[in-house]
């Protein structure tokens, strides 16, 4: 964690930059918003399952996007849902992180051509930190992506939000 | 049970001009052509004819039969004017096992058909998804909206053949 480096031998003591503190806080505990869309969420269901335990890294689904630090894109984006996911977006407090999973959120997947109702691209509605590539990914690939949104995080500053 | 022709014969007889013809071209199902604006009532008779029993209707699907004439628009793409939309019934009969196929067919710049909403309760749904598709009318329907484009979209029918795509729904670029 690069935290408790400067640990004290004999007390319980540990001195630590705030940057380093917050950032470690919240990476430790990305709390996710429930919600899944396609074939992707089935993949993130499964990761959040016993077997590949999102928890262990902090993640649980939270069924509010008050209460959510960051919302998995997991499925195709048809056009009527992207104007539902801006305002989930727009209602999660800052900081907040997207994760945009497999090819349908990443570009429109196979419906980038003929998909007349598809969205090609959640980053043309709202930002995304980490693009998990697959169709659907596996849940291994989820999790690679969940650590590098938490390298983003532990390399952000207080002062200016990098995401 | 039942053979086409059979079912063909008999609802000659009870509808007479308003079934329009019997095709039997293999390897498609038997189809009887029958008129848009009777269908309800062919519908009921079928469901409720004791040597019938239709109690089962198993799809209704819309069709763009492309038929009219097309021109090349500037874009390259075609313009259809003319022919005809077409609405597809599937029947099924529980109790005596056999099926049959209906067709109506009503014109493309104005396509009305009777709803079989109160004669097969599940047409309810099926319909609005003929009318999202392909915007065929269906008359009587109680509450013929969009069933899976959003509301407010104004492009047009997405599964006709000459439909084009727009460049922006509210604000977010469609095209890739």
């Amino acid at each position: 964690m690069g935290l408790l480096d400067k640990e004290f031998s004999d007390g319980n003591i540990v001195i630590a930059r705030v940057d380093d503190l917050m950032n470690w806080a919240r990476l430790s505990s990305i709390w996710q918003l429930g919600f899944g869309l396609a074939c992707c969420a089935i993949e993130m269901m499964a990761t959040s399952a016993s077997h590949y335990d999102f928890d262990r890294f902090g993640v649980i689904p939270r069924n509010t996007p008050r209460q959510a630090d960051a919302i998995i894109i997991s499925g195709t984006v048809t056009l009527k849902m992207a104007t539902r996911i801006k305002r989930l977006y727009e209602q999660m407090p800052d900081p907040k992180y997207i994760i945009s999973m497999g090819s349908c959120s990443n570009c429109g997947g196979p419906y980038w051509e003929h998909g007349y109702h598809v969205l090609k691209g959640i980053d043309r509605v709202i930002p995304v930190d980490v693009y998990v590539p697959g169709c659907p990914p596996r849940p291994e690939a989820l999790l690679e992506g969940l650590l590098k949104l938490q390298e983003k995080i532990r390399n952000e500053s207080l002062r200016k939000k990098s995401a | 049970m039942k053979k086409p022709d059979e079912i063909y014969e008999l609802l000659k007889n009870q509808f007479g001009d308003a079934i329009i013809e019997f095709g039997n071209l293999l390897p498609v199902e038997p189809i009887i052509a029958v008129a848009p604006l009777q269908i309800q009532n062919i519908g009921a008779f079928l469901r409720d004819n004791e040597e019938l029993k239709f109690d089962s209707l198993m799809c209704l699907s819309g069709v763009d039969d492309a038929n009219g004439t097309k021109e090349k628009d500037s874009d390259g793409t075609d313009i259809i004017t003319g022919g005809t939309l077409s609405v597809y019934y599937h029947l099924y009969s529980i109790p005596i096992k056999h099926k049959i196929t209906l067709k109506v067919s009503a014109p493309r710049e104005d396509p009305q058909v009777e709803t079989v909403e109160n004669v097969w309760r599940c047409a309810d749904w099926h319909e609005r998804e003929a009318f999202d598709m392909y915007g065929i009318t269906f008359l009587n329907h109680h509450d013929l909206r969009r069933i899976l484009m959003p509301y407010d979209w104004e492009a047009g029918y997405p599964l006709r053949k000459d439909y084009k795509n727009p460049e922006f729904y509210q604000g977010m670029k469609v095209p890739y």
